[in-house]
This record gives C-alpha cells, sequence and structure tokens, in this order.
C-alpha cells in the first residue's frame, strides 16, 4: 500500500534558489492550502517577506528553518490568530459551505484550521475526554455526541483507557496525543502541527512521529509541520521547505518522498539515500547561517 | 483533624496560663477575666449572645454576597474592556486610601442606624480583595491558551466563560478567603459607631460598664463567626477546584527535609 502514489504534489510559484521538483502530473484541482505572497512585519521589523506555499490534498509538507526564522508566526498567520500584512491566504470553506472559500480576514480562518502548538496547552480542570471534546463544545455540539466522537478516536489514538484521567496523570507523549485529538476532532481539512513533538525526549518522539504517518494515513487532509530537526523535515514530510531568517523567507524547496517511501522502517534514517538528503538540507542551513 | 491539633494545642497552653496567671496575680475580673469567667459569661448570657450575633451575621452575609456579586460584576468588567478598566480600575484603588472607617459616621448620616449602614461598611471591606483577586485570577490566563481556543473557533464570550473564569478560580477563593475574616471586621465597626443590637454594640455598651467578662464572651463569639466563614469558603474552595491539579500553593513545609 504505498500511501504518497495519488498524492496532489501542488508546487507554489517560481523561487529564486528553490530546487523545487516538478509537479506532480495528478495534481488536481486547487490546492488546499494556499499562501501567496504573504508578509508580516511587527512594527518597524519585517518577520517574514513573500512567503508563497501551497499543500494539496493528502499531501505533508515540513517547513524547515532555525529557531526565531518565523515559521510560527507563519502558522499563526494560516490559522488566523494574526492577520498578514501582506498576501493572501485560502483555505477550504468549511464542510457544509460548498462554495465560498474561506479567505480575507482573520475572522474568517479563525475555527477552520486545525492547529497542535509545541505546548499542549490541555485545560488542566478539565479530564481528557473533556479536553478533546473542546473544539466540538465550542461549535455547540451536544456533549454526549462529542464524547463519542472522542471516544470512537480515542481507540487509534492509544487514550481509550484514560479518557477519565486528568492531564497531570498523563505522559508527555500521551498529551501530545490528547492534544492533537482535539485539533483533529473538528475535522477540518488544513491541519498545522508546529514542531508537535519538540518538547519530548527522543523515543518518545520517535514512536510518536511513526504513530502520527499512521494516523494522518488515513486522512485526506493538508498537513503542514514546522520543525527545525532535519531528520523530522525528511521521516515525515513529502516535500521540505526550507527558510532563513531576518527576514523570514523560505529559500529552498525538495521534494523527500522519491526515494523514502519506506518512512515507517525505523532503519530508513540510515539509508545512503536519507543520509544524502540530510547533508543537502544541512547545506542549505548552514548557508543560510553562513550569509548572516 | 490531625492537622488542627498543634494549634489547639497552642491555645490550650496559652489558655492555662492566662488562667495561672490572672489567679497567681489576683487580678480583678473587671481588668482581666480568667478563660473560666469567660466561659461562664459564655453560658450565662447565651440567649443574648446569639441574638446579637444573628444581626451581626446577617449583616456580614448580606454584605459579603453583595461584595461577592459586585466583585464578579466589576471585575469581568474591566478585563473584558478597556474603557471599563481605564475608568474604573484607578477609582477602586484610589477609594481603598479612604480609611473606611471614617466613612461609617457618614453613612450612619446618610442611610441611618438600620442594618444597611453596617451592611455598606462590610461591602467597602470586602469588595477590594474580591475584585483585586478575581481582576488578577482572570488576568493569569495563558496567552497561548486564548489563541488555542480562537483556533478553535471560540467567540470572546466562551473564551471567557470556558478559559479566563475556570482560569481565575484559584485566585477568586483566596480572595474570597480574606473578604470572610474581613467581613466581621466591616460589621463591628459599623456598629461601634451606629447601632442599636449586634455584637459590637453590645461590646461598645458592655465596656464603659465595666462587664468585662461579656466583651470577652462577644469577642469569642464573633471570631467562631469569622472562623465558621472562613471554614465555608474553604469547603465550597475544595468543591470547586476538585479537579485541579495540586499546585504549588500546598507546598508546605520546607525547612523539614
Amino acid at each position: 500500500m504505498d500511501a504518497i502514489s495519488g498524492r496532489a504534489g501542488v508546487v507554489a510559484g517560481e523561487r529564486s534558489g528553490g530546487s523545487g521538483p516538478p509537479d506532480s502530473p495528478g495534481a488536481e484541482g486547487a490546492p488546499f492550502l494556499a499562501v501567496s505572497g504573504v508578509g508580516f512585519h511587527y512594527e518597524s521589523m519585517v518577520v517574514l517577506e513573500d512567503i508563497n506555499l501551497s499543500v494539496g490534498r493528502g499531501e505533508f509538507v515540513a517547513l524547515l528553518g532555525p529557531s526565531g526564522c518565523g515559521k510560527s508566526t507563519l502558522l499563526n498567520l494560516i490559522s488566523g490568530v494574526l492577520a498578514p500584512s501582506t498576501g493572501q491566504i485560502t483555505v477550504p470553506a468549511p464542510a457544509g459551505a460548498h462554495n465560498s472559500q474561506g479567505r480575507g480576514g482573520r475572522a474568517g480562518r479563525l475555527g477552520h484550521v486545525s492547529y497542535m502548538q509545541q505546548k499542549d496547552l490541555l485545560l488542566p480542570w478539565r479530564t481528557v475526554s473533556e479536553n478533546g471534546r473542546l473544539g466540538l463544545e465550542l461549535r455547540g455540539v451536544g456533549a454526549a455526541e462529542s464524547d463519542a466522537e472522542v471516544a470512537h478516536l480515542a481507540e487509534s489514538f492509544g487514550l481509550a483507557d484514560v479518557l477519565g484521567s486528568m492531564p497531570w496523570q498523563l505522559s508527555g507523549g500521551m498529551r501530545q496525543r490528547v492534544a492533537l485529538l482535539r485539533a483533529l476532532l473538528p475535522d477540518n481539512p488544513v491541519l498545522l502541527l508546529d514542531e508537535p513533538f519538540g518538547a519530548l525526549d527522543a523515543i518518545t518522539r520517535s514512536g510518536l512521529q511513526q504513530w502520527l504517518l499512521n494516523v494522518l494515513d488515513r486522512s485526506a487532509k493538508a498537513v503542514l509541520l514546522v520543525t527545525h530537526d532535519v531528520e523530522e523535515a525528511i521521516l515525515l514530510g513529502d516535500r521540505v521547505l526550507v527558510m532563513a531568517p531576518e527576514p523570514g523567507r523560505i529559500v529552498a524547496e525538495l521534494d523527500v518522498r522519491l526515494d523514502l517511501r519506506d518512512r515507517r522502517n525505523p532503519e530508513t534514517s540510515t539509508t545512503p539515500a536519507f543520509v544524502a538528503m540530510k547533508k543537502r538540507l544541512l547545506g542549505l542551513l548552514n548557508r543560510q547561517g553562513a550569509d548572516l | 483533624m490531625r492537622n488542627w491539633l498543634p494549634a489547639v494545642g497552642t491555645a490550650v497552653v496559652l489558655l492555662v496560663a492566662w488562667e495561672v496567671i490572672v489567679r497567681a496575680f489576683e487580678v480583678q475580673t473587671w481588668l482581666l477575666p480568667a478563660p473560666t469567667v469567660i466561659l461562664a459569661e459564655l453560658f450565662d448570657s447565651f440567649g443574648l449572645l446569639v441574638r446579637h450575633a444573628g444581626t451581626t451575621l446577617t449583616e456580614i452575609l448580606l454584605g459579603f454576597l453583595i461584595s461577592v456579586s459586585l466583585g464578579i460584576v466589576l471585575a469581568s468588567g474591566i478585563v473584558w474592556s478597556r474603557a471599563v478598566e481605564r475608568s474604573v480600575y484607578p477609582i477602586i484603588i484610589a477609594s481603598q486610601t479612604i480609611p473606611i472607617f471614617t466613612l461609617a459616621p457618614l453613612l450612619i448620616i446618610w442611610v441611618g442606624t438600620d442594618i444597611m449602614s453596617k451592611v455598606i461598611v462590610v461591602v467597602l471591606f470586602t469588595f477590594f480583595p474580591i475584585v483585586i483577586s478575581l481582576v488578577t485570577g482572570l488576568r493569569s490566563v495563558d496567552r497561548e491558551m486564548v489563541d488555542m481556543f480562537r483556533t478553535l473557533g471560540a467567540s470572546p464570550f466562551q473564551t471567557f466563560r470556558k478559559l479566563m473564569v475556570p482560569t481565575a478560580l484559584p485566585n477568586f477563593f483566596a480572595g474570597m478567603k480574606v473578604a470572610a475574616v474581613v467581613s466581621v471586621i466591616g460589621a463591628v465597626i459599623g456598629e461601634w459607631v451606629g447601632a442599636s443590637a449586634g455584637l459590637g454594640w453590645l461590646m461598645k455598651l458592655s465596656g464603659p460598664q465595666f462587664q468585662t467578662a461579656r466583651v470577652f464572651a462577644a469577642i469569642v463569639v464573633l471570631s467562631v463567626l469569622a472562623m465558621a466563614l472562613f471554614a465555608a469558603v474553604v469547603l465550597l474552595e475544595k468543591w470547586s477546584l476538585r479537579n485541579y491539579p495540586a499546585t504549588a500553593s500546598q507546598v508546605s513545609g520546607l525547612g523539614e527535609s
């Protein structure tokens, strides 16, 4: 079962310095997430400049860059928490509204993009189940119905036995899974992941990366992952976008899926193809560092 | 219950010392009655004390309830709107620089000597700790949590109700505990300045008549009232926060390794 084939790899417009792969021949329709010419400045400081990217249905794109390059700011812009200074961000309309694209003001995207942060941000006074259903609850779904949906998803999240537990009783890895469950339950077409496993130890992180691939394989979402971990970017991403700081911008784009179909194999990260890709990405990152 | 034993022990030691000193030096009862004399007075004047305690307790409870309601409205307004914050918050803080004791005579002139003037004094004493603790609690909410709520599509009111209010609860109860204790002080001061009933009035009346034991008996009843009120708030707090994780405030005995 090849999870990659049939995915629409839609590449954003021309980009100097980018070594983007050719468009997948099977690219169909508009991308799920489209960011075009987006800039963001805070007072006189330019945080992001001319960001162009798109993520197709079922595609997993990793955004790789050093700390402070504006990766998280970009996710805040896409989710609608912040409004871009320039440019446009387009996400599909929420389920039920077929015609209009959810675009424009930030209020338009809030609630329509799933967003999981590095911190789990679980409410300490709520049980796992009550935390998980928060997104549905805020949409006005009844407690019984949303609890049933949480319980249904909890099975594949390995949380079925802890639904009644309080967050402080769980391990860090479990808390992150609750946070992902909460983000995924409203069933938005776009999922943003901001270093979701950054605060975890290496073994837990590796396990959760494999698990995440399995969980998302069954969905047809557009996933944008922000990370500063080169291996994580290669392992999880179909494409990797490399960012440079000051101002934050995308400087390169690599297709990392071709030679790495066997990413569920724990040995993958030691194969020559993987190591070569890692070297290439590290080189790109370091070159940006040297420019400063 | 075990936690109370050391405090009870300390109190017993102090009371015994008091009794011994009064008897040994033959101190006059009108100057300093022995604990056993105060205890006898408590029994002898039980009906009188209970009647006046009822008046004082009514003032306290009414004032406390008004304070909590007023505090919730004011704190919510201050956190909800910058305009309310800028126009009201500095006045609230400035109001506490006026000695409330000096306002009591004015209240008697304006409102009269009936129960309302005392209720207002209790409110003046108690709304401040409630407002301040509630504003602090509501503001202690994490910016990232607010953003997380927004990405889930929460309205400002949903964020307030489901995130900010639960976040503020521990602070709110801290303020309520302070208010519970000072509410008793407020009621007594109000009664002292002008009243026709209540424990404060009874003390003011008994002092000049050298009924010192009765003054002490009234003090005992007052502190029982304050402790009961405090205990009620603690019980409500324990029930409301039963699902909250243990916090640093529950760490104690740092010096005992």
